[in-house]
Formats: structure tokens, sequence, C-alpha cells
């Protein structure tokens, strides 16, 4: 008995079963989409690819390695003998860093803490959304902030002639990274699962007791990730530090000098270099050596993260 | 033991309350925990005060020059005098077109992680694209700009050199928004519908995405407040800070806020006190205000529950 | 096994599955008969969920299922459909847990005929209700077709899932153990239902209250560790007449 849904003969099958558009669609949607992923390698790999192109030059004719990271003699613009001494720079961002980590990894520490551990209902919501507006501010601002507010302040405080200087920087730096580290360390902190803290509780210990002794060392892995990202975001920084560092090129001795940074050097100097000259590749080199710092510190904050054995 | 006995009662009582009683080490505990306790709220609280503060004395000092005026007309007298318009429409074109480049290849790429990618090296490798991208520092992508699009392309310094550069910068964010909000939808949906013989596209589309976009949106809302601010990609890239007219293309050079800001705080000479402060006061004025839009908006998404 | 009269609706002839190499199932063959409603029994893990999965191809989507052996869908190898979503149109499933699509009740409904190109909304309105009353859910939700599909109890969303199965008009529907988490209210519905079906379509019950395949069902398949113990007429089976001495047992309750 055949009924209207019945079974069909091979031909008529053939018949039915067609690659319809919405099956072709379907294939077009896999390819354009794949594209998308791909997108990011792809983007990263340029960047490299384009940085490393306009900065080749200096590389191989002019760079001398040795100078480059250990002489302070940063005079591109010389007309006798220019050199590309870049180790004033890196000490530089090096010490803007090291201030702003100093002031950040303890705040953002003890707020992470507080949030993850102490704070609860109403309270944590609108201190996590506080912390996400701080995050918000644009690095021109803060900038701007270390020009004309702290400026003023430092040099009234400390009675100093200059007041754009590492501790300008550095604090304006670390009140920049504070939030990304407070919520990752915030993260790292959740993470740890609660029958840990529930045991320890049943033990008698007190919140601080637990958050000290169970919590914090279950969240190493992610509170280093933390700090790391803070110090790739304080490394990377730019407008922040070229407005509230000060313009010194050397390399300094006290917290209330002023001084360059690798990534101010670039954004001041770019302007006034002809494309293609020695100046110019020169600052390229600069940037390549960025791209490669902050490439390293990424990817072992994420290797960290996923912990060292394969997932 | 006998209820009634009063002195076996006396005794027992005494001996529950010594049993409960805080200890010499309770008490102590308690202390060490109600002090760190509030050492980690004060540290929580120092670090949020500047925001506060800062905002405070933005206002006290600009203000006074903020205005409908200020906003849209053009700087006058070598920008020392006047208003903002061409910088305030610069950030918006160029946050416009930024937007327009990545959200679209965003989504690709989040649609293809969340709903096509296979848990392999590939995939590892993408996500490990996205998180470097994401650290690259803003001066990079300005040299990126450069090498890329400002000369290799042949754009010049020119709107679309300089917002090809902010779309790079924002791709991180808005593939992770995206692929965040469509993770949240729950598998048993895609299955229902790959069981009726729908497509992936059909059900990504009627299905997947359309409960994914308030997600997205809060995504894009916050990149948009990030952009606006960013100054390192437009300087070299296609913003200027003197230009006496207003784009007419795409391969015009455009003035920007966080620019305009910039150079009229480090290097124009007689700026009356007021207008950096006021500048200032705008830009973080703009990117507060869509933060708040995007955090009320996840609040009040998380009312309206859909399964 | 008893010989099967009739058209054959699936036919399954040595299919093994398996996950990472782990064996779901081994060697199974059968067929299924046209406008009958056939049982699957057996004690969890007993491969009848992969069973199911293997003949809308839905193995596609896992990509640790090896399947191999042969499945014919309407005479046709489910492996050599072209179009692979033309075979599953017609093929209708519901789930052990209810799946309301966060989509209004008509567009959890409407979603399959839009889908195959229907447009108009007075095409869409009489399949949506003629969908909805086959599944004996109209009643309850003809006045409020715009509510969330995702936000009805759990009876309602597996009747829900139903009259989507239903708006696909597909010639086979296959039930995977549906009345789990479902009241027993429903369950009844739901059976009254699938008795009607039969006469339009053929049915695969995969279920574990034994109870319910001998209500239900016109000839059962017990299934055991991966294999296809027997199949026979349900009644025979449950009246005592079996092949193999575990499947006595597990209807008795011996195990399960």
């Amino acid at each position: 008995m055949r009924s209207s849904s019945s079974v069909h003969g091979p031909g008529r099958m053939d018949e039915l079963d067609r690659r319809n558009l919405d099956w072709y669609v379907d294939k077009a949607v896999q390819i354009l989409v794949f594209a998308g992923g791909i997108s990011a390698i792809v983007f990263i790999i340029g960047i490299f690819v384009f940085i490393a192109k306009e900065g080749a030059g200096f590389i191989f004719d002019t760079l001398d390695i040795k100078e480059f990271f250990t002489s302070p003699r940063w005079r591109p613009t010389s007309d006798f003998n220019p050199t590309y001494g870049a180790f004033a720079l890196i000490t530089g961002t090096a010490s803007v860093t090291g201030m702003a980590m100093l002031v950040a990894i303890p705040f953002s520490l003890g707020a992470a803490i507080y949030i993850a551990e102490f704070a609860t209902g109403k309270t944590r919501e609108t201190l996590k959304v506080l912390v996400e507006l701080l995050a918000a501010i644009p690095s021109v601002v803060w900038g701007f902030i270390g020009l004309s507010i702290m400026n003023s302040l430092i040099i009234q405080i400390f009675d100093v002639p200059v007041g754009l200087n590492i501790l300008n920087a550095g604090l304006i730096l670390g009140l920049m990274a504070a939030p990304i580290m407070t919520t990752i360390a915030e993260d790292a902190l959740k993470a740890v699962p609660d029958r840990y803290r529930e045991a320890a509780e049943a033990m008698g210990a007190t919140r601080w007791q637990i958050t000290r002794r169970v919590v914090l060392p279950a969240a190493r892995n992610g509170l280093l990730a933390a700090v790391l990202l803070g110090v790739g975001r304080g490394f990377g920084e730019t407008m922040a530090v070229l407005m509230a560092s000060g313009h010194a090129i050397h390399v300094p001795t006290s917290i209330f000098d002023s001084v360059r940074a690798l990534t101010a050097t670039i954004a001041a100097e770019l302007g006034e270099t002809a494309v293609g000259s020695d100046h110019y590749r020169a600052l390229f080199t600069l940037g390549i050596f960025l791209f490669l710092v902050t490439f390293v510190i990424n990817l072992t904050a994420d290797w960290i993260v996923r912990g060292p054995r394969r997932q | 033991m006998a209820p009634g006995d009063s002195d076996d009662a006396e005794a027992e009582a005494e001996a529950v309350t010594t049993m409960f009683a805080a200890t010499e080490l309770d008490r102590s505990n308690q202390k060490r925990q109600a002090l760190f306790r509030l050492l980690f709220l004060m540290m929580t609280v120092l670090l949020i005060l500047p925001v506060a503060i800062i905002l405070a004395i933005l206002v006290e000092r600009g203000s006074s020059a903020i205005s409908l005026a200020f906003l849209f007309t053009n700087p006058t007298q070598g920008m020392t005098a006047g208003g903002v318009f061409p910088a305030l429409l610069g950030t918006v074109i160029l946050v416009t077109m930024a937007l327009i480049f990545s959200v679209p290849l965003g989504v690709a790429a989040a649609v293809y992680l969340s709903e096509y990618a296979a848990d392999n090296w590939l995939t590892r490798l993408i996500n490990l694209a996205i998180i470097n991208l994401a650290g690259v520092p803003s001066i990079v992508h300005a040299l990126f700009g450069v090498g890329a699009f400002v000369l290799f392309f042949g754009f010049g310094t020119s709107i679309l050199a300089a917002s090809l550069t902010l779309a790079i910068m924002s791709l991180p964010v808005v593939i992770v928004a995206t692929r965040e909000s469509l993770r949240a939808v729950p598998q048993s949906f895609r299955e229902a519908c790959w069981n009726m013989g729908a497509t992936r596209w059909q059900t990504i589309r009627h299905v997947v995405l359309p409960n994914a976009v308030s997600g997205i949106l809060t995504g894009v809302i916050l990149e948009v407040s990030r952009t606006a601010g960013e100054t390192a990609p437009l300087m070299f890239t296609g913003a200027a800070f003197f230009l006496p007219f207003l784009p007419q293309s795409v391969y015009d050079q455009t003035m920007a806020l966080s620019l305009h800001l910039f150079v009229i705080s480090t290097q124009v000479p007689g700026v009356p006190d007021e207008l950096p402060f006021a500048v200032a006061l705008l830009l973080i004025g703009v990117v507060l205000l869509m933060n708040s839009v995007s955090i009320a908006f996840r609040v009040y998404l998380r009312g309206k529950k859909k399964w | 096994m008893v010989a099967e009269a009739g058209v054959k609706m699936v036919e399954v002839e040595n299919l093994s599955i398996s996950y990472h190499g782990r064996p779901a199932l081994t060697g199974v063959s059968l067929a299924v008969i046209e406008h009958e409603i056939f049982g699957i029994i057996g004690p969890a893990n007993a491969g009848k969920t992969s069973f199911l999965k293997a003949i809308n191809r839905m193995d596609l989507f896992t990509p640790s299922m090896r399947v191999s052996g042969e499945i014919r869908f309407q005479g046709r190898d489910v492996r050599r459909w072209r179009n692979v979503y033309g075979l599953r149109k017609r093929v209708g499933v519901v789930f052990p847990l209810p799946v309301g699509l966060p989509l209004s009740v008509y567009g959890n409904v409407a979603l399959s005929p839009r889908l195959t190109g229907v447009k108009r909304k007075a095409d869409l309105d009489i399949i949506v209700e003629r969908c909805l009353k086959r599944a004996a859910l109209w009643d309850e939700v003809k006045d409020r077709l715009d509510s969330l599909g995702s936000l009805l109890s759990g009876g309602q969303q597996q009747r829900l899932t139903i009259a989507r199965a239903l708006s696909q008009e597909p010639d086979l529907l296959m039930l995977d153990e549906f009345s789990i988490a479902v009241d027993p209210v429903t369950t009844m519905k739901i059976e009254d239902v699938l008795k009607e079906l039969k006469k339009e379509l053929t049915i695969i019950l995969v279920t574990n209250l034994v109870q319910q395949a001998r209500r239900l069902t016109d000839r059962t398949a017990f299934f055991l560790d991966g294999a296809c113990i027997e199949i026979a007429p349900t009644g025979e089976l449950f009246e005592g007449h079996v092949q193999d001495d575990r499947t006595r047992d597990y209807i008795l309750g011996r195990f399960g």
C-alpha cells in the first residue's frame, strides 16, 4: 500500500534530492566566516611584516646592536654623527613602568581581594562598575592630567623645579594599568572553586585567613598573568607617558628626573622624519622592539594562565 | 540530669558559655580580619577615588567653556579660542568608519570561532592572534598604519588610512564580545534546528544571532568609547591639527578630539586655561557616557530572560 | 527475527558506531516498516540514541562519531544523499529534554515552513494551527501564539517540539525518551497523538518505559550493550515468547 508519503523509487529520489540555494548559501557563509576567523592571524602577521619592512633598512645597514642596547646617546638628528643608542629610552620605559607597577600591583591586588572575597551583592556590582569606568578614561586625558594637575601638585609637594618626571608618569600609568589588573586578578580569584573556601570555613578560618592561605596560592597563576598584562600595558602606553614624563633623554637617577620612553620617542619624532631616512627606519626598529617585547609578555601571560602543561 | 536542679543547670549554662565563648585566638583573628578588610577597602577606594577627583577638577576648570557654541563652532584665533566642531566631527567620522570595517569582520570571526571552529591547533592559533592583537601598543598600530595603509596601499594620510588602523585595533574587542554572546545561547537550540533540516547558517540567522545581538551591541558601544579616545593611531595616519576645511572625502585628513587635546595642551602657546580642560572634559564626558550606557544596557538585559 | 512485510522506511545493515574508538553499537541490522510504530527498549548506554543520530546524519555534527555499515532511508543510502538538509527535513526528532526555541509559539511552528519557502501569512496560519492541533497543544496556546516558546512549561514545550516536527511534514518521526522530563498527563496526551499520527507517518519510539512500548508499538527491538538482541512483534514479546533470556529479564524489570 502506498500512501502520500511513501518510499520513492530511485529515479524519483534523485529528482528530490537536490542541492538548493540554501545549501550553497550555507557553504558560502562557511567560507566567509572562516576568512573572518583567520583575519586575526593575518593582521598580527601583517603588523609585524609591515613594521619590519620599514625598519629593515636600519637593521641591516646602520644598526649596531651593542650601541642600540647599551648606549644612552640617542641623537638621530645630529649632523656629524647620528647615534642610535636606545639604552636611555629603554631605562625611561623601564623606570616609568616600574614606578607604575609599584603603585598598581598592591592597590590592584587589594581591590581585587576586596571585590572578590569581601564585598557582596550591590556593593560588589557598584565597585566593579566603577573600576570599569576608571578603565575607560582615554590615555590622552590621563596625559593631560599629568601635564596640568599632577605637574603642579608634584612641584608644590616635593619642591622640585620640574613636575614632568618618572613620578608623574609612573603614578598616571599606575592608575591606567590598575583597572585591567584588578579585573583579571578578580577573575583569577573567582576562578578558585568555592569548595576550597568552604572546606577552610568549616575548619573555623576567618575570611582573611581563607584568602591568604587558600585562595591566593590557588590563584597564583592568574594573579601573575594579571601583573604581566599590567606590565605589558605600561610598556606599550604612549600618550600619557609622552605628556607626563618630560623630554630628557638620559638615564634617570631619581624619580624626579624627566625621562623619555620608547613609545614616546616614536610619537614625538616620527613626524619630523623623512620617509626612508635612517632616523625614520630607526623609529620603526624601536617599534619592532616594542612589538616583540609585548608579544613575549602576552604569550607568557597566556601560557601561565593555561598552565605549563598542554591542554 | 534533672531539669529542676538549679545548681546543675547553672553549671551547665556556664559550661556551654565557656565552650562557645570567643577564645583569645578567636578575638585576635577577628581583629586581624577586620583590619585587613578595612585595608583592602581603603585600597579599593583609593583606586577609584582619583576618577572622582579628576572629574571634579575637570568640571571646575573646564565647564565654563563648554556650551552648545563650543560644540558646534570652529576654532578661531589659531586654535586658542572658539569651538571644537571640526574635531568633534572628525572623531565621529573616524569612529563610524572604524566600526563599519571592524564590526562585520569581527562578527564573522566570532561566528566562525563559536559556531564552526573545531578544537584544533588552528583555533588555538586564532585565539592567540586575537590576544596578541589586543596587546599591541597603540603607537605600533600607528606604525603599521603608516607602513601599510598610508604608504604601501597608497591611501596617504587620510580618513581611510586612519579608520582602517583604528578598525584593526578594535577587532579583538568586537570578536570577544560577539563570541561570548554567541556562546551564551544554549546548544540545545542549535541542535533542535539542525535536526529539523536547517543549515548552520539558517540556524545562526534565525535563532542564534538574533539572541546574541544585544550582547554584541554592548561590546560595540564599549569599543566605540575606546576608539573615540585613541590618539596615537591617528597621529600619523590621517588626523591633523590645523585644518582649514572640513574633510570632503575619505582621502582627506581630518581633525580629531583626542589629537586636539594633545596639541593644544602641549604645542600651542597662549591657550587660555579653560580650553584644554574643556576639551578634556568633553572627551571624558563622551567616553564615560557611552560606557555608562553600555553598562546600563547590560544590567537591563540581565533582567530580560528569554530562556 | 520476524520477516518484515511492507515498504521499508528505514533499513539498516551491519551498523556500527563508535566514539573516539569506543564502540557504542556493533553490527546492528534491522528494518522499520512504513506506518508502524517501531519501539526500541533497553538500558542506558545501549546505543539507542546513537542509532537515531545515525539515521538523520546528526553524526556529522559530532566529530568523534564514526559510523560504518549501511543505513538506507526510503531506499537510499543516507551517506549518499547529496542534500543532507533535505534528508533531515523528512525526519522529525523529539528529544528527551523539551526544547522551546526562543521564538514565539507561532514562530516555533512556522520556522520550518518558512525555511522551505512558505511566505504568505495565510498559508503559515493554516500550518501553525494544524500542527498545534495535531500535537494537542492548540487549545492551550491559541490565545497566546505570540508568547515565547522557551518560556512554556516542560510538557507544553515537548508538545511544541512535536508540532515543530509535524510542520516539517516528515515521513519519519523519531522520539527519544520523550516522557522523561514531562508530567504523566502530558505523556498520555502525547501517546494519544502518536497513535493518531501512525496513519500518516512512520514512528520510531525509543523509550526507557517498557510499559510505554507495550502500549504503543507494533514491533519492539531490545538493545543491550551496543547490540540488537532481538526484534519481535510487541504482543509476542510481552507474552514471553522471547528468543533471548535477557530480553525477558529486562522486560520483567530484573535489570534496568
